[in-house]
């Protein structure tokens, strides 16, 4: 188990980079803490198969170095940094049987058989395998060899970190909240620092204290799900992170008063010396839609395009002076007739050219 | 899985069935038929029943004609898969020299067969061949017409010159389908290059293994064109291998009634082989094949 | 009008699809939901005409067409993978099945850039498919079946390999690009949400069965037995087994309220989706029970709470953040309007009541939109 830290890396896959967009991995500067579990999310595209393949030492860095608890591994080996992968699609050795998969790695490294018996028993029994344990690993669910490969990794007690690629792109919808659970268990349990990538923000979410969000090789925020949730930093967290993503509005900003059209939406916060492209944020779950009947003066009218019933909530789809915005409502809610809309003042959040704004009260 | 019937794809398979025929069906007939009778020429046959089979199986020719063969094919096989093996996966995966390995692997599998025995032929005379004579001037006697071990080893030197970059371009494309991943988790778990072959290469090689050593078992127990230029049966009947041996009865001694009896024992020996290399490699691969063909839903 | 009858497939010894009965309309969007190997492809491809059904009889228009060359059957499908011609561009691959088709050269570049404004492609037309990002590949896939003017139109989990955010998008465009189309859609997919997304009629299979077939909505709100609300459910449902005992319910030593008269006695199983179990009291009609936390799980605003409750793993969806200690105890509060019964053979004996329907412009608004 290690700190893991990231000096000036970036990394292109051009021999000779000359301009930024030639970097896969722009410049980033993190240490990752002990026993830390991360994820990091983006689109396809974005970096994060790039940075976590420096890490592992599937590739070699174009610039900057790695370290893992102050020791720099930027030349070594994969072998030789000490670390376990689990892959989007499961690699298991299909002439093995579940106990033997486990036991391989220990064995490649001259772990005296008494040991090797005694954890890969252990190994089983965490995972839920023991009756399983002398079948061919071939045969086994898609699930079941996902989790022998994070068993392989598990069963060196002293690996460095592990990494995960997309590692329930595979499994079905019930499984993966079960696998998804088991990760966390075992986080909690053997206490190994991990990196999760995924471009799924709900496993980003859930699986990690913090997350990192990537975009077009750039980092553009790393914060706790809460972080991101209530405060992007960039208007692309906002959207990414979410389903629907952040409603982003074009506005006008003076002091805490924002103008989208004719419409006036007080702020709790003032702002000042904007320039630049303004923008509003404010997610589906803080918009509000109001009868006229309540009539309050915030209220913004609503012509509705849709209303999604997506079961434990609706989504309503409309629009305000053309542009679009979405409202996520209670699944027992009434849409009513002359619908208006009304932003918690307190989640609203202001973007200076797609970059979070702070304003002062 | 049985599909929409379509009858009208029958008039696409007829040429086929005519040529079939032909090619196959009705000489194998006539083959047949020779094979139960006898003839002292002028046309005339006469019935002769299992005898000409019975003559074939108990005589001591065609043993040892098919004992040559058989072990021919073993040493063929045992050189040429684990050769072809380890050439494939010396073989660059990717860059400049991928093209270049694979056409130069192809080139001996565009020379027809007897000119293939021509060249080996020359390159292994001891007066003018380069083989030949180089061997001879290191003080080596050797010379495929007068040694048997020399014709055999030169026949086997020349099969495998000539067909093992058949089962290299085999696995070569089995190799080339193993994903990166495999690779790496094999890295990550700390496997030597020996554990990688056993436990990754091995296994995703089966299918096209299989496949090799069916076509290399059945060319190689068909063996004709070769010999047959090389050393024409010889030294002695040392490399009169099956095919030759019946060309020799039917041609040469223009026994027909036997020569055809010999055939269709021949035939049937082949199809037996190919059929239990067939059911023991896939036997011991069968639920292997039934995860990876495993359909979504 | 596609009409399935009785239609079995048996493979070997395996029964791949069992005895479905189905009558899909024109204009219609039909969802097959089901988890990996419940029969979703099978069906397609009997669907299609690339298999024969084993028994029974599939119908277009109300003719027999089993037997019937799939060329000549004037269907389409979009797959999983993103299949297009790699060498055409992208206005040649739309353009490709109605060159086969002989349309005449200005109908064709209408429709093609028809169909690109639809799918957003107008500006990628002169490109290649290995230029393009996968959510533009799979459009231009999805354009090509469009324009061929099939009256079957079949996608096999054709958002499964995009990311996440894209099958957000494309699953919002879809329904309206299908309900400009007019021919009968079939879409499969294993993701209980997509089908909500989605909206239309939904089938759910399991085993090679349609455990129910009616309006998406429908299904998840009164799911037919335990096997379809399960399959229903992202995340999972929560499950106990109760005693009804005089229609007050018996769970091990708790009781999880009452149930009206007309339900008679014995072993039922109570369904609860993770939203409708709470950390505090919502009403005076909750009922309390004990629970030990797993692991919690923080979405940003809200929190999955894992908990075990006498032998059953459940499943919390509490706004909000929570963070919790593995082992910790924890009350639990269930609403007994929110129970989903199920009798001893499965079937569904009661069902929440359904959420106060929306008001006449939403559906309206609504059906308009799809």
């Amino acid at each position: 188990m290690a700190q893991i830290s990231l000096n000036n890396l970036a990394h292109s896959y051009y021999p000779n980079p000359k301009e930024q967009s030639d970097f896969a991995l722009k410049q980033i500067d993190y240490d990752w803490q002990d026993g830390g579990a991360y994820a990091l999310l983006g689109p396809s595209g974005c970096g994060k198969t790039t940075l976590l393949n420096l890490i592992s030492g599937l590739l070699s860095p174009s610039t900057g170095e790695i370290l893992f608890d102050k020791t720099d591994v930027t030349g070594l080996s994969t072998e030789q940094r000490n670390i376990a992968q689990v892959f989007q699609f499961p690699v298991i050795y299909d002439t093995m049987t579940v106990e033997q998969n486990l036991a391989f790695p220990l064995a490649n490294r001259g772990v005296q058989k008494s040991e090797i018996d005694k954890r890969v028993s252990d190994m089983l029994m965490t995972l839920g395998l023991q009756e399983k344990a002398k079948r061919r690993a071939r045969g086994l669910s898609a699930d079941e060899k996902q989790k022998i490969s994070l068993g392989r990794g598990l069963v060196r007690y002293d690996v460095n970190a592990i990494l995960f690629d997309e590692p329930l792109t595979v499994i079905d919808p019930h499984m993966k909240w079960q696998l998804r659970t088991k990760l966390k268990e075992l986080h909690k349990q053997f206490g190994n620092t991990m990196i999760y990538v995924t471009h799924d923000q709900t496993e980003a979410l859930t699986f990690a204290d913090k997350v990192v969000v990537m975009y077009d090789g750039e980092v553009v925020q790393i914060g706790t799900p809460e972080e991101l949730f209530e405060q992007p930093a960039h208007t692309f967290v906002g959207y990414f992170i979410g389903s629907p993503g952040m409603n982003i509005l074009p506005v006008d900003v003076s002091g805490n008063l924002a103008r989208l059209g004719d419409h006036q939406i007080h702020l709790n916060k003032s702002y000042s010396n904007l320039d630049g492209k303004i923008e509003l944020g404010v997610r589906p779950e803080f918009v509000r839609i109001v009868d006229k009947a309540q009539n309050l003066t915030s209220a913004i009218p609503l012509s509705i395009v849709a209303v999604e019933d997506i079961g434990r909530s609706k989504i309503v789809r409309g629009e305000i002076n053309g542009v679009s915005i979405n409202a996520l409502v209670a699944e027992d809610a009434n849409i009513p007739l002359e619908a208006f809309v009304e932003f918690d003042v307190d989640r609203i959040c202001i973007y200076n050219d797609a970059h979070l704004v702070e304003g002062s009260f | 899985m049985d599909k929409p019937v379509n009858n009208k794809a029958w008039f696409f398979v007829l040429p086929v069935f005519f040529l079939v025929a032909i090619s196959a069906i009705i000489p194998l007939m006539t083959v047949v038929n020779y094979s139960v009778q006898d003839t002292f020429g002028n046309n005339q046959f006469f019935w002769a029943g299992t005898e000409w089979f019975k003559e074939i199986l108990h005589s001591e020719r065609f043993h040892s004609a098919l004992v040559r063969n058989l072990i021919f094919s073993f040493i063929i096989l045992l050189i040429e898969i684990p050769l072809g093996i380890v050439v494939a996966l010396s073989m660059p995966r990717k860059g400049f020299w991928v093209p270049v390995c694979l056409i130069l692997m192809a080139l001996p599998l565009l020379i027809p067969w007897n000119v293939v025995g021509t060249i080996w032929q020359i390159f292994g005379r001891a007066d003018i061949g380069l083989l030949g004579n180089t061997l001879v001037g290191l003080g080596v006697n050797y010379n495929y017409a007068t040694n048997w071990f020399d014709a055999w080893a030169t026949i086997i030197l020349m099969d495998v010159w000539h067909w093992t970059s058949l089962v290299v371009l085999l696995c070569y494309a089995g190799l080339v389908s193993i994903p990166e991943a495999y690779y790496q988790a094999a890295r990550i778990d700390g496997a030597s290059k020996w554990k990688v072959f056993r436990y990754i290469q091995l296994p995703k090689l089966h299918r096209v293994l299989l496949i090799a050593v069916l076509l290399r078992f059945m060319d190689s127990f068909m063996i004709y064109t070769e010999p047959f230029v090389l050393t024409g049966g010889g030294p002695g009947n040392s490399t009169t291998f099956l095919s030759i041996d019946l060309v020799k009865t039917a041609i040469g001694q223009f026994d027909l009634g036997p020569a055809a009896a010999m055939s269709i024992i021949y035939f049937l020996i082949i199809l037996l082989l190919s059929w239990v290399f067939f059911t023991v490699m896939t036997h011991y691969g069968a639920d292997n094949n039934k995860t990876e063909s495993g359909h979504d839903s | 009008m596609l009409e399935l009858i009785n239609v079995s497939k048996r493979v070997g010894s395996q029964l791949h699809i069992d005895n479905v009965s189905m009558t899909l309309e024109s204009g219609s969007l039909n969802v097959l939901l089901g988890p990996t190997l419940a029969g979703k492809t099978s069906l397609m491809r009997l669907m299609a005409g690339l298999d024969k059904p084993t028994t029974g009889e599939i119908r277009v228009s109300g003719v027999n067409v089993v037997g019937k060359k799939v060329s000549k059957r004037n269907v389409a499908m979009v797959y999983q993978q993103f299949i297009n011609y790699p060498a055409f561009s992208v206005y040649d691959n739309i353009a490709s099945p109605m060159r086969l088709a002989g349309v005449d050269k200005k109908t064709l570049d209408t429709k093609v850039r028809e169909a690109a404004e639809l799918l957003k492609l107008t500006d990628y037309l002169d490109r290649t498919p290995l230029n393009l990002s996968g959510g533009q590949q799979q459009r231009t896939a999805i354009a090509r079946a469009l324009v061929k003017g099939a009256e079957l139109v079949l996608l096999d989990e054709p958002l499964a390999n995009l990311d996440y955010k894209l099958r957000e998008e494309l699953r919002v465009e879809l329904p309206r690009i299908f309900a400009e189309s007019g021919a009968i859609f079939v879409y499969a997919t294993t993701e209980p949400q997509e089908a909500l997304l989605l909206g239309g009629n939904t089938a759910t299979l399991s085993q090679g069965r349609i455990t129910q077939f009616d309006k998406t909505i429908n299904i998840y709100n009164n799911p037919g037995d335990l096997t379809t609300a399960q399959t229903f459910a992202d995340p999972p449902l929560n499950t106990a087994q109760v005693n009804n005992v005089d229609g007050a319910l018996h769970y091990g030593e708790d009781r999880l309220g009452t149930v009206s008269n007309n339900i008679s006695n014995g072993q039922y199983t109570v369904a609860l989706r993770p939203h409708h179990v709470s950390l505090q009291r919502t009403d005076a009609y909750s009922m309390r029970i004990r629970a030990t936390v797993g692991t919690s799980e923080i979405t940003g605003s809200e929190t999955f709470i894992h908990v075990h409750t006498n032998n059953n793993q459940w499943v919390v969806l509490a706004h909000g953040i929570h963070r919790m200690e593995s082992g910790e105890q924890i009350d639990l509060y269930l609403n007994p309007q929110k129970y989903y019964l199920f009798d001893e053979n499965q079937t569904l004996v009661q069902a929440p009541d359904n959420p106060a329907p929306a008001q006449s412009v939403a559906d309206h608004q609504q059906s308009e939109a799809h």
